[in-house]
């Protein structure tokens, strides 16, 4: 034995998970609705994904550098924040908005905060939020054409939801073309089809515990069945409609703005799901997914105070 | 329906592929003997030897410091060369015993002298297995003969005996469950007689099917004992989760197993009660598997209490490649070792060699609150949470958050993305909170 041994304090094995591999597998769970976000919307969809993707990177580089932090672009979380807001873009935005969203993302929510796993908000979906504020005509406009002749066409530009909102009742065949992502909308949320996909990979590789998608999107039919209309194929219509599917699995499930508890999760999850349907039936706006999981996130602190696991051993004798 | 288990825990690399097909081996002691007064959990053993006494094997060389404590046998014959400090396995200086050996292995009269359980008393079976030396072998070190004599006897309706091994790399209790599995029911027999009411259960992780068969096999006339399967999870050998994976009770750290009607001794620890009482022959022995990727022939050696882990190593053909790292023990809670020239104790169970340090490998980065430390915790609490705690060194936040319900096992640090050192720092936390309770 030439060299000295190591001494540390046990366990001495890891399961050789970090944080850059998670962070991966969120990023391949995204593909299927991104290519069939610019398969749907064209070329100018990629350059949206690209604009966000890079604006986050870079933001999140250059602050840490101008900061003199270590630079953390490498655990992937930027990019999977910038991947989520460019899905989460109207498909023929000008591109400067987008950007303008990733480095508000990155520097105003995230760093600004402390870094990974310090922001309280999900930095994606807080950036969506300011830029709807900001350019609420050019957030919200959706012109397309459907390149196949289906009957939503006739009414191109507005969503689903915008007709459900206004009364408008869909049939099988617009429901069928919902689920399949062939209706106006933002880049990564059109398809249901192609988000169950990704979603069922996170679920499978232990990415994400069904905990928090299950509550919210169960709470938000039960709701919409009670509220809106007792039909199932307008609460089907609900469900793949405008970014609940994206939201529940991908935006919701976040791991720092969402309970890391697993009673907190089914509490946040039923939360979202409430507020969801209050913004859909209630609000002025067609969407609801956005607000409802920012606000969501604020009240995750106080979510886990009061949804602290049991003990082992010691139930039934909470002091 | 599914094997009896847990909620929580982890599948890590088991390694024990190594060295589980190594017949246990008899390993003779070359250099002196090196016998700890502090072996267990309780106050240490007073010397009743000095400089230059002859002591023959078996022979008490300490006595019992207090009423949770335990003796300490010679394991050969010779002379006390001293009683001084010596480096032990944890990493401190402990008053030891050291003997030279004279390599006659004379023993004590009456070592040997078998005796019929029938014929024995309650009491007379409690102070057998307290001279004999006997601790509990897998890993805690409490005295059995305490661990026996709990204040409600009648209480006790299951006698566990641990068998599930699962910490990565050990083998030793495999193999004594398939080499000598009549001793380790033979110990059963013995304990269970000190407790009418009680089952006696062997508890065995379903990756060792052949100890599951020839235990079965031993017991299947027995109406007494059984043999439960256990689900392959680590830290399924806990004591809190076995008692719950074979009886569905569930004790906190503030209990004892006695507490919901439990015994549970470790397999090693059955085989030397029934030694002990049965065989006449005092805890001189221990299994130890030496194993790892850095030792040349991974095996599992019957060593005398006392000896050197160097001539482990030696007998295991040496260090194959340099390790970066040796552990007495295994992987999850295992104690790391600077230094060889340690003795192995009543508590040594394996020496495992590593390559590579997985855990000092990683530099941890921020949490990302992914809640795979909360899901794998067979406790219960909210690692990420005390982890917070642990940082701002916060004892009463700790203890509010449960800190004290952990177990050590070392889950959360394994699964951690961000390679925080969590259970390492609940180590520390624990023991400032213990320590500000005696106060």
């Amino acid at each position: 034995m030439a060299g000295l041994l190591n001494v540390s304090s046990s366990p001495h094995a890891r399961s050789g998970v970090v944080t850059s591999h998670i962070m991966g597998d969120v990023i391949i769970a995204m593909i299927p609705a991104a290519v069939f976000g610019v398969y749907q919307f064209g070329a100018h969809a990629a350059v949206v994904l690209l604009a966000t993707v890079l604006s986050c990177v870079l933001s999140e580089y250059l602050f840490e550098k101008l900061m003199n932090r270590p630079v953390t672009v490498g655990d992937l979380s930027a990019v999977v924040t910038g991947l989520i807001l460019g899905l989460n873009m109207p498909p023929d935005i000008p591109v400067w908005i987008p950007c303008l969203g990733g480095v508000f993302a990155i520097i105003v929510v995230k760093q600004l905060y402390g870094g990974l796993g310090q922001n309280f908000m999900n930095p994606a979906l807080a950036a969506r939020c300011f830029l709807l504020v900001s350019f609420a005509g050019k957030m919200s406009s959706f012109t397309w054409t459907s390149r196949v002749p289906a009957s939503i066409d006739a009414v191109s530009g507005a969503t689903p939801l915008a007709m459900l909102k206004a009364g408008t009742p869909l049939g099988t065949d617009e429901i069928t073309a919902m689920f399949i992502g062939n209706i106006p909308g933002t880049i990564g949320e059109v398809s249901t089809l192609a988000l169950l996909i990704g979603a069922a990979y996170l679920l499978a590789r232990k990415v994400i515990h069904i905990r928090i998608p299950a509550a919210y999107i169960l709470t938000f039919a039960v709701f919409v069945y009670i509220f809106g209309k007792q039909d199932a194929g307008y609460v089907l219509a609900h469900l793949c409609g405008g970014g609940l599917i994206f939201g529940a699995f991908f935006m919701a499930t976040d791991y720092v703005t969402s309970p890391i508890t697993p009673a907190g999760q089914i509490v946040f999850g039923v939360i979202l799901g409430i507020l969801t349907g209050l913004f859909r039936i209630f609000g002025s706006s067609a969407e609801g997914v956005s607000y409802a999981i920012i606000i969501g996130n604020l009240l995750v602190p106080l979510i886990e105070k009061y949804t602290l696991p049991v003990a082992f051993g010691k139930e039934g004798k909470r002091a | 329906m599914g094997l009896a288990t847990f909620t929580g825990g982890i599948h890590p690399f088991e390694g024990k592929a190594l060295s589980e097909n190594q017949p246990m081996e008899i390993l003779m002691p070359r250099g002196d003997l090196v016998y700890p007064l502090s072996q267990h959990i309780g106050a240490p053993a007073k010397p009743l030897v000095k400089k230059g006494d002859p002591v023959l094997v078996g022979q008490k060389i300490a006595e019992a410091g207090g009423f949770v404590s335990a003796p300490v046998i010679a394991s050969v014959s010779g002379t006390v060369k001293a009683v001084q400090k010596h480096l032990t396995a944890g990493g401190s200086m402990v008053d030891s015993i050291i003997v030279e050996n004279d390599g006659k292995y004379e023993k004590t009269e009456g070592f040997g002298r078998e005796r019929e359980l029938e014929s024995l008393s309650r009491d007379e079976i409690l102070a057998c297995i307290r001279e004999a030396g006997i601790v509990g072998l897998g890993g805690a070190g409490f005295p059995t003969h305490v661990k026996l004599a709990p204040k409600d006897p009648g209480k006790i309706d299951y006698v566990i005996i641990n068998g599930a091994e699962c910490e990565p790399y050990l083998t030793s209790d495999y193999r004594r469950m398939i080499e000598e599995p009549e001793k380790v029911v033979g110990g059963l027999r013995v304990i269970l007689k000190l407790f009418d009411g009680a089952r006696g259960v062997i508890g065995i992780e379903d990756n060792k099917p052949e100890a599951i068969k020839k235990m079965t096999e031993l017991v299947k006339d027995d109406p007494r004992i059984e043999v439960c399967p256990l689900k392959t999870k680590y830290p399924q050998g806990g004591e809190r989760v076995l008692i719950y994976a074979v009886t569905g009770r569930k004790i906190n750290s503030s209990m004892l197993p006695a507490d919901v009607g439990c015994i549970v001794d470790n397999v090693d620890t059955a085989a030397a009660v029934y030694m002990a009482v049965v065989r006449g022959e005092p805890l001189i022995t221990k299994t130890v598997t030496v194993t790892g990727d850095a030792v040349a022939k991974p095996k599992n050696l019957v060593v005398r209490l006392g000896t050197c882990y160097q001539e482990l190593i030696d007998a295991a053909g040496g260090f194959a490649s340099e390790p970066e790292k040796i552990i007495s023990g295994g992987p999850m809670m295992g104690q790391a070792m600077f230094d060889l020239q340690v003795p192995v104790a009543k508590n040594s169970s394996s020496l495992t060699c590593l390559t590579h340090d997985e855990a000092a490998a990683m530099e941890p980065t921020a949490c990302i609150r992914c809640g795979r430390c909360v899901s794998v915790c067979p406790g219960r609490v909210v690692p990420q949470k005390l982890y917070r705690a642990a940082l701002k060194h916060d004892l009463d936040l700790f203890v509010k958050l449960n800190g004290m319900e952990c177990c050590e096992c070392g889950c959360c640090s394994f699964v951690c993305p961000a390679g925080k050192p969590l259970t390492q720092s609940f180590k520390e936390m624990r023991k400032a909170v213990a320590a500000a309770r005696r106060k």
